[in-house]
């Protein structure tokens, strides 16, 4: 009994003093990054990469530029395991200690944290994820989601389908995650198959079944549509494409959303996975000067977690190309405040002027890695254009030019959409680009 | 030394049988009250109200709604997460279809809408028993988890199949949506659970109550001595989910502000499950202490390892440890923390010479 009351009081004691430890407070002389990823659950797998990208990127830029206009930058991860209620507790954390931006990194997490933006002055950047209205920035100030919305990427895969034999009269499965994330583009592409004339199978996959598709593939089998789209993510992926394999659907004519492109989805199929096709909108591979830079200044002196031969793989590009933007808008938000330090109101007009020429694209080494992006008052997507890459076994490799999306049908719905978004919140702040 | 009850004589049988019979509980809880109603809201910090606090007073409403059920009446649930979630969408459709109702009696209503549901699944319970009622139950789990994902009128037709939070004010206070300050929805929160916990309180300690408690101690005896068995069982089920709907209605409307079907799964009823088993099965102040422990414990490990190691470690060492500290309470203490607390209680009156 006595060992038992010691336990518990040992115990009651380690809480409290735990209670006691306070939150640093945040120096004044640094740029705090708060960063919502996950290594942990079910999509650890796509995540990690992710967060090991952005998190090298800032790093490289602390040891070899000494941060951004000679101020360092203050990274801190905090865990979400993709769940939108860690993610919120998350971002209740980490807003007061002077947060400037947010990238959630799950569209759940993005649609809780719009609406909380314009009040805490925060903007959130959801880098081609998130909910695709917010590209229209005259009614969402706070939210960004360069360089493309997923509507405009799901027309410009239907463009990319129409000039690989047509679409009319064609039949395409959509096999997606279902959660806000995989059905988020379902509105575009059934308005398009109206007006283009394609019929369009809808295959929704739950985060239970994630890793157990042998009937959706089933059904798959028998229906064989022409061409099948996938909006993966996780351990959807890798099962998806082996399935696929199994039921020997033509790889050529399966097509992953940008999230369904990582090295890691791919290489449990290996070779027999060649020549699936996803979308993508930056380069990969590790033959950038900035990433070798990465190699040299960051991974080779032990400050990354990632191993040295998953930088180059297309997920550890996405994250790095996220804190490219994100850095560069820092650097725009510097240049017009004439601050220094910068808080949530400067990084929205930085990412809101935000200009990312293909010669400052070369300046920061990254020659040819993505799209020149141009953030406008109007357009918070910025640059829109993707491409087509296909798995050879190995790698990936560049199979189409630059693909426009049908920005004349694209606009005018996304504007519908937001503001659909808009019309039932009272007091919404929107503002006026002239 | 301080807590004795010499001198505090009894007069009436009201007195005797008051739930806080001795006068240091009144004056300890009439303190406590004031601090989370007159001090929190204005000292403590958005992380503590938004993160802390008010999803702890919601998770432990929960709890109180499925300890009325398994802990009471001896119905084992796992239905809890999808109960939760009518109310939630309940409330939902109700706030999006008479706007102009005040949001406070609509999260009152929407417990209703989740009483129904929880009345119907409760309707198998006379026949089966134990586990195989779980699985009943887990049956409900499965299917409103499927009905918030795919009926699309529940959510609205909205493209992301997500609900979000309108803004909604009392006394032309924003309580719902962004713009409502984390002080002012701790408050409501607050509000509601104290009077719900009120209400149950009052159900366990009278003629329902009891009859719950004969229930769950022996049917066949139950039935005996006059106790309906379909209907103490049935009423078990409807008063358990409408504290749960309401919870769920809390937790969305004045909590995350905005929810998927991810919000209510299987997941989350072993969460509130938990809780009832490590507060106490049978004990109101149980589901508190049990929300308490649960929901921050995680929080509190984070923020003490949060500067030294990094996220995803700390996440799997916060695992670890909770998953080890509950079954070290559950060797330890298996009537849970409130048993504890009474433990201590008794030791505590006859201190400094406790046996």
């Amino acid at each position: 009994m006595r060992l038992k009351y010691l336990a518990l009081a040992a115990g009651a004691a380690a809480m409290m003093a735990g209670s006691l430890v306070t939150v640093p407070a945040s120096a004044q002389d640094k740029i705090y990054i708060p960063l919502l990823t996950y290594r942990t659950g079910p999509f650890a797998g796509s995540g990690t990469v992710i967060a090991d990208g952005l998190h090298d990127y800032f790093t490289l830029l602390n040891e070899r530029d000494g941060g951004i206009g000679g101020v360092k930058l203050e990274v801190e991860e905090c865990e979400t395991g993709y769940n939108a209620q860690k993610g919120v507790e998350c971002y209740e954390k980490t807003k007061g200690k002077g947060a400037i931006v947010y990238n959630p990194y799950s569209t759940g997490i993005t649609l809780q944290l719009i609406p909380k933006a314009p009040v805490d002055k925060i903007p959130v950047l959801s880098m081609g994820y998130g909910l695709s209205a917010t590209a229209v920035g005259e009614k969402f100030p706070w939210t960004f989601n360069a360089p493309a919305t997923y509507w405009s990427q799901m027309s410009a895969i239907i463009k990319y389908i129409d000039t690989q034999g047509g679409v009319k009269g064609k039949k395409i499965g959509f096999i997606y995650l279902d959660v806000g994330y995989g059905r988020e583009p379902i509105p575009i592409l059934e308005e398009l198959s109206k007006e283009m004339g394609f019929s369009v199978l809808k295959v929704p996959v739950g985060v239970k079944e994630m890793q157990n598709q042998s009937s959706h593939w089933l059904q798959v089998r028998k229906e064989r549509p022409d061409w099948m789209i996938m909006w993966g993510w996780g351990a959807m992926n890798p099962t998806a494409i082996k399935e696929a394999v199994k039921i020997r659907y033509p790889m050529d004519k399966f097509i992953g959303v940008w999230w369904s492109g990582g090295n890691v989805d791919v290489r449990p199929a290996g070779k027999t996975a060649k020549g699936y096709l996803s979308a993508n909108f930056h380069g990969t591979g590790a033959n950038f000067p900035a990433i070798q830079d990465i190699l040299k200044h960051v991974v080779d002196k032990g400050l990354s977690q990632a191993k040295r031969e998953t930088v180059g793989d297309n997920f550890y590009n996405r994250g790095v190309m996220n804190a490219v933007v994100t850095a560069e808008a820092i650097r725009t938000a510097q240049k017009l405040t004439g601050k220094k330090v910068i808080n949530g109101e400067d990084m929205r007009k930085g990412l809101e002027n935000l200009d990312i020429t293909a010669e400052r694209l070369k300046e920061i080494g990254f020659d040819g890695f993505t799209n020149p992006i141009k953030v406008t008052c109007k357009d918070h997507a910025g640059a829109h254009a993707i491409y087509i890459q296909q798995w050879d076994g190995e790698s990936w490799s560049k199979v189409s030019d630059w693909i426009e999306p049908m920005r004349d049908r694209v606009r005018p719905k996304l504007e519908a959409a937001a503001n659909a978004y808009v019309k039932d919140k009272p007091g919404w702040q929107t503002q006026s680009c002239s | 030394m301080f807590y004795r009850e010499n001198g505090q004589f009894k007069t009436s049988y009201a007195a005797d049988q008051a739930v806080f019979p001795i006068l240091q509980d009144r004056i300890a809880l009439a303190a406590l009250l004031f601090v989370l109603f007159v001090v929190v809201p204005f000292t403590f910090s958005d992380f503590w109200l938004n993160s802390v606090l008010t999803p702890t007073l919601i998770f432990a409403l929960a709890a109180i709604g499925l300890n009325l059920l398994t802990g009471y009446a001896g119905q084992l649930s796992l239905g809890t997460g999808g109960f939760m979630g009518c109310g939630a969408y309940a409330c939902y459709k109700l706030t999006t279809i008479f706007p102009d109702v005040n949001i406070i009696i609509l999260i009152f209503l929407s417990g209703i809408f989740a009483a129904a549901i929880g009345f119907i699944f409760g309707l198998p319970s006379l026949r089966i028993k134990g586990f195989y009622l779980a699985i009943a139950t887990l049956a409900s789990q499965f299917f409103l988890e499927w009905a918030f994902g795919r009926v699309a009128w529940l959510y609205n037709y909205n493209a992301s199949g997500a609900i979000e939070v309108p803004t909604r004010t009392l006394f032309e206070l924003p309580i719902t949506g962004p713009t409502a300050t984390s002080a002012t929805r701790y408050l409501v929160v607050l509000a509601i659970v104290l009077v719900l916990t009120f209400v149950a309180s009052n159900l366990v300690h009278g003629r329902i109550g009891r009859a719950w408690m004969a229930v769950r101690d022996m049917d066949i005896a139950a039935e005996l001595i006059g106790i309906r068995l379909l209907r103490t069982k049935l009423l078990a089920f409807t008063i358990s989910s409408y504290f749960c709907g309401v919870a769920g209605a809390m937790m969305v409307f004045l909590w995350l502000g905005a929810a998927e079907v991810e919000s209510f799964d299987i997941n989350h009823s072993f969460l509130i499950l938990f809780m009832v088993i490590i507060g106490g099965l049978g004990s109101i102040i149980g589901c508190f202490m049990g929300a308490i422990f649960i929901w921050n414990l995680p929080i509190l490990l984070r923020s003490t390892f949060g500067g030294l190691i990094d996220a995803a470690t700390v996440e799997h060492i916060s695992f670890m440890i909770v998953g080890a500290l509950i079954i070290f309470f559950l060797i330890v203490e298996p009537h849970g923390l409130a048993r504890l607390w009474q433990i201590a209680k008794e030791k505590l009156r006859l201190w400094p010479f406790p046996y």
